[in-house]
């Protein structure tokens, strides 16, 4: 893959790319090799992968509060299995 | 995360399909969080996802009868609370917006191409998941077509694998893959317009400043 000119290319994969599943272990390397030479391509990768992670650490901090919980145990009929 | 969490529950289909009400209270235990925060991410209201999470439950418990167990009893969930959630937003759109502006604002969305290529990966951790971070990151996922929006959160908030996604919303894995390329390229775009601003008002290579001062003292 040439720089520049095929940047735009290297969008329609960079997501299989980024999750590891390409099957095409020439293209994997194709585009391993052109985002050495091109910085705009690294950065959209580096900061995709940033994008995704902070998401997936975001909904660590989503628990269900208690008080939803024990309604939905009302709700359903099911009270006498919610603990004390 | 999710296929490990689901081998540890082994859930007996006949029981529940009897009607055995603790064995429904396991299930209930065991999935109410994550089909709460699927509810949350989709709608960015506390009542829509209680009222997501009640109703995903009710559903489940009288369609035991229908579930053929041919696929975990999470991915079945998941498709009962996205189905929910979707309804629920195109209520929601039918009362706020004509058809034709929401024709408008998925036609908006065509062009993927990055723009912004400030690089904000190395910004004090501090500033990645501060309250006002994550309403950022809310609100920028509000902004996705619900079908990209509901495909991100299942695979990249949720975890779940593509083929798991693709089951959940029956759809083909080739779907998944396109939806979730589009939501993370525009995710990544927008994120890039909070985060690169944070960028530019960090001091410029403050050590090495630090370091000039005391080497002059």
């Amino acid at each position: 893959m040439k720089p520049k000119e095929n940047c735009r290319q290297l969008l329609s994969y960079l997501s299989e790319f980024i999750d590891d599943e390409l099957e095409d272990q020439q293209l994997c390397q194709e585009i391993e090799a052109h985002l050495d030479q091109c910085k705009n391509c690294q950065v959209v990768v580096d900061t995709m992968k940033k994008t995704i992670t902070l998401y997936n650490q975001s909904a660590d901090q989503i628990g269900l509060p208690s008080p939803v919980r024990r309604r939905l145990f009302q709700r359903l009929d099911l009270e006498e299995y919610l603990p004390d | 995360m999710n296929e490990a969490n689901d081998k540890k529950q082994d859930f007996s289909l006949p029981a529940l399909r009897s009607g055995d009400r603790a064995e429904f209270a396991r299930v209930v235990d065991a999935h109410s969080e994550k089909i709460y925060r699927l509810g949350l991410k989709m709608l960015h209201n506390e009542q829509d996802a209680e009222d997501i999470l009640q109703e995903t439950f009710i559903k489940a418990y009288h369609g035991f009868q229908d579930f053929k167990g041919k696929s975990r009893i999470s991915t079945w969930l998941y498709r009962i609370a996205a189905n929910e959630a979707l309804m629920l937003i195109r209520k929601r759109k039918n009362d706020k917006q004509t058809s034709l502006e929401a024709a408008r604002v998925t036609a908006e969305g065509e062009d993927y191409t990055p723009l912004n290529l400030v690089d904000w990966c190395c910004l004090p951790e501090e500033e990645y998941l501060s309250a006002e971070a994550i309403n950022y990151l809310d609100r920028a996922v509000d902004q996705l077509p619900e079908a990209m929006r509901v495909t991100f959160i299942l695979r990249d908030i949720e975890g779940l694998s593509t083929r798991e996604t693709a089951q959940v919303l029956e759809i083909s894995e080739s779907a998944v893959k396109t939806r979730l390329s589009r939501a993370r390229l525009r995710l990544r775009e927008l994120l890039s317009g909070y985060y690169g601003q944070k960028v530019d008002t960090l001091p410029v290579d403050f050590n090495r400043q630090g370091q000039e001062n005391l080497d002059r003292t």
